[in-house]
């Protein structure tokens, strides 16, 4: 009976094995014979999971550690006088170790440089004991020379978990009622320090220097306030890019930004008002318009670029295609004056365009791409918005005699306001910080006469390398963003809602 | 109101006056002519949407030596499977071996790691943004939404300069370092917004019957909130999925380059390769658009939930 029930308890768990195992050799079986064609094998896939295990490890290690020290300082409180003194002292080396580490790593990655001096052996120092540290275990023939660095961090941190251990039984708990809160959100505020801010530093200090393929990044760079007068004047006198002028760009980008906006509002607004009503195939609808947004972008990018081909893309085999039967009606109703004149007159202006090389076309080409792809996700918010409206007031409304459009104004473009404010700013801000489409589908081409801000700054940093100048352009666009943004939240009191 | 409404006034008129009426006829409901125009317009609508998308289909299915044709056809004249075969495993006539299965993992190793990471992160520091007050607290949401206005290269740079420095350019690792610069701030943001929505009562009721916080989070929170969890690893793994520019950036080895990347190898040479890029698009967009078909509606919602409600 016992076993039966314990059977059937793992029943599950062997079924499961059962079929991974089947998975397994099926895979062998139709992939083996084909084997020698496929580029992937079993070992890139193992060397790849060590590496990110080694990655994740390190993290993790390093934000338990940090965890603890936090505990400790909210959570933990000394005995008496005597375990007080020896407790602040262990924390305040805690906090030595970690100001000397974080000195050493803006040193690693060149954001500042303390020279040979005093300053310099002070953040150097902890590197300096884990190396000596290594090579004591080296000569001591516990560890071998490969392991040298691994066995000192460990040492490192062995002494450090000793700390911790002294601390925390010198001291007895006490309650915390924040300690929780920022011990919760340190992973993540750790995280964001390290991915966000610190960057944002660097772009700061990088905007006023010369840094360049020259100056070989920074490693040769010189800094100052004069070079970034210098930046900031060759970004608004001199050549964004390769020949670009900044307002040039510039007016580019608000243009790319007001026409893709207004398209995806008031195409998503059109689709969502026809789909919201009880209909047949609504679903069926619904998914096929999504199509756009659910394909990659990537994808969606490069198979457009290529149907802005000029001989075998699909938009000019339409338009020849359109152009042939507008001659043939004109033939045809050629004795007809007016309309004969007329549909020869459309003939002659209607036709294939060059997509690649008249900039004009070249940059209604990459609009359409970014219209779209975008539609489908403000229809689909925008539905949701309609959906949530009560059917109430619209009956009110009909009673009251108001007309559609009366009701459309009064009652669903308020209604719906919440909804479609903050897609509005978040679209602004995506469109105008979106340029994967431009770089897949035109490169910003001919001449740089598709190029908005953004890709521009990456050209001038990936393809030009001009770090610095980069830098300084990057941080007028993000201050152009950024009071645009706030002025928008102000005039709608879109943030006090989000914040509360 | 001048049209008459009501059936009773429709009653009246002659069959003819009466069916056009029927037909044409305004207020309660659509009339037939209004359900047939909207049909209409959104089956134009769905063509539009959907006919580029078929476009890549029919450029896979195409043999190779008609691959450059002015046919707008669906499917192609002696369609074939030939560009499939060749994408997936290689030409062993040419000894050309495929990278696809290796794109296919340097982009799920990459994506997966760092969105697991970011939820981890996220559903932690969510959960403290959403039920404590502390100092710092606003200030740290509007920093978090304004991570949003910073435009997609600007951190790449120093990013770039940084990880060259730390030599871990070319390597899994700088990738999902930058990738976690966008995913980390918008999934806080999401899954906040989907705590707030959780009533705290059941919590203060755990905590009275004397449950510690960490059991409230693991027994109560995360179990409750496992949708808007899969709604934050889904959104930033659908962001990191397709992306090319930051990979670009650090990856420059064929060895590493993750899908998008790979397949824009076969759309740089345009005359060659167009069906193949098309048959490598195909397979991987058949996954993630059904993935994305049959998950949008949460999608919808953790948008909504992130965004409007806060």
């Amino acid at each position: 009976m016992e076993t039966q029930a314990t059977f059937r308890k793992y029943l599950p768990a062997i079924l499961w094995v059962a079929a991974l195992f089947a998975l397994y050799f099926l895979l062998q079986a139709l992939i083996a014979p084909f084997v020698a064609g496929i580029s992937l094998n079993l070992k890139t896939v193992l060397a790849r999971l060590g590496d990110i295990g080694k990655f994740l490890f390190a993290i993790l290690g390093m934000l338990a550690i940090l965890e603890l020290v936090f505990y400790q300082v909210f959570f933990r409180q000394p005995r008496n006088l005597a375990a007080n003194i020896v407790t602040r002292f262990l924390q305040g080396v805690l906090a030595l170790i970690v100001v000397q580490v974080i000195g050493y790593f803006f040193e690693l990655t060149d954001l500042v440089r303390y020279g040979e001096g005093a300053l310099g052996n002070f953040f150097r120092a902890p590197l300096a004991w884990v190396t000596a540290l290594g090579n004591f275990l080296v000569n001591a023939r516990i560890v071998t020379k490969d392991h040298a660095s691994l066995a000192g961090l460990s040492v490192v941190v062995l002494i450090l978990l000793i700390i911790f251990g002294v601390i925390q039984w010198l001291s007895k708990s006490k309650p915390s009622k924040l300690g929780l809160a920022y011990l919760l959100i340190l992973p993540a505020f750790v995280g964001i320090l390290f991915l966000i801010i610190y960057p944002f530093l660097f772009e700061i200090r990088l905007a006023f220097s010369n840094a360049s393929l020259g100056t070989q990044a920074t490693k040769n760079a010189s800094y100052g306030l004069n070079f970034g007068w210098e930046n900031l004047k060759t970004l608004f006198t001199g050549n964004v890019a390769k020949d670009a002028k900044f307002f040039d760009v510039f007016w580019r980008t608000i243009l790319w930004t007001v026409i893709n906006v207004a398209f995806h509002v008031s195409g998503g607004m059109g689709l969502a008002l026809l789909l919201h009503r009880p209909m047949k195939l609504q679903g069926f609808y619904r998914t096929l318009l999504v199509f756009p947004w659910a394909i990659p972008t990537t994808i969606a990018a490069m198979a457009l670029r290529n149907e802005f081909d000029n001989r075998y893309g699909m938009f000019n085999i339409l338009l020849s295609d359109l152009n042939q039967w507008l001659t043939s009606i004109s033939h045809g109703t050629a004795s007809i004056i007016g309309i004969g004149n007329a549909f020869d007159f459309l003939a002659q202006h209607i036709g294939p365009v060059s997509w690649k090389q008249d900039p004009f076309w070249a940059f209604i080409s990459i609009l359409i791409s970014n219209i779209w792809l975008g539609i489908p996700f403000m229809s689909v918010i925008i539905l949701g918005g309609l959906q949530s409206i009560s059917q109430e007031y619209y009956e009110a409304a009909e009673i009251d005699g108001a007309s559609k459009l009366q009701q459309f104004r009064f009652i669903t473009i308020p209604l719906i306001r919440p909804v479609l404010t903050p897609a509005v700013v978040l679209g602004v801000v995506w469109t105008f910080n979106k340029f994967d489409v431009i770089y897949l589908i035109t490169q910003g081409g001919p001449q740089e006469k598709t190029d908005i801000l953004v890709s521009s700054m990456y050209k001038a940093a990936f393809q030009f390398y001009r770090y610095g100048f980069t830098a300084m352009f990057a941080l007028v666009i993000f201050v152009f963003l950024l009071a645009f943004t706030l002025f928008f939240l102000r005039l709608t009191g879109g943030l006090k809602s989000a914040t509360e | 109101m001048t049209t008459p409404t009501n059936t009773l006034e429709v009653r009246a008129s002659n069959p003819i006056t009466r069916a056009f009426r029927w037909f044409f006829h305004r207020g309660h409901g659509d009339s037939p002519f209004k359900t047939i125009i909207i049909h209409l317009t959104l089956i134009v609508a769905c063509i539009i949407a959907v006919y580029p998308v078929l476009r890549v289909v029919t450029i896979s299915l195409r043999p190779n030596d008609t691959l450059l044709t002015t046919s707008l056809r669906i499917i192609p004249v002696n369609a074939t499977l030939d560009n499939y075969k060749e994408v997936l495993l290689g030409n062993t006539a040419e000894h050309k071996k495929s990278d696809f299965f290796l794109w296919l993992w340097n982009s799920i190793s990459v994506v997966a790691i760092t969105s697991v990471v970011s939820v981890i992160l996220a559903a932690v520091s969510a959960y403290a943004f959403s039920r404590f007050k502390f100092p710092g607290r606003a200030t740290g949401l509007v920093f978090l939404l304004t991570t949003q206005m910073i435009p997609a290269g600007m951190l790449l740079l120093p990013l770039f300069i940084m990880l060259a420095r730390l030599k871990m350019i070319n390597t899994p690792l700088g990738l999902i370092i930058a990738y976690a610069v966008t995913s980390v701030p918008l999934t806080i943001w999401t899954l906040k917004g989907y705590y707030d929505t959780i009533p705290v009562d059941l919590e203060e009721a755990a905590l009275i019957d004397g449950a510690s916080r960490a059991t409230v989070f693991t027994a109560i929170i995360l179990p409750l909130s496992t949708p808007a969890l899969a709604i934050a690893f889904l959104f930033s793994f659908m962001g990191g999925w397709s992306e090319y520019l930051v990979a670009r950036v650090v990856l420059q080895k064929n060895e590493m380059f993750t899908w998008p990347l790979g397949i824009f190898t076969f759309a740089q040479e345009f005359t060659v390769s167009w069906g193949k890029f098309a048959a490598a698009s195909v397979l991987i967009a058949i996954p993630v658009m059904a993935l994305f078909l049959y998950s949008s509606k949460w999608l919808i919602s953790g948008l909504t939930l992130g965004s409007v409600k806060g």
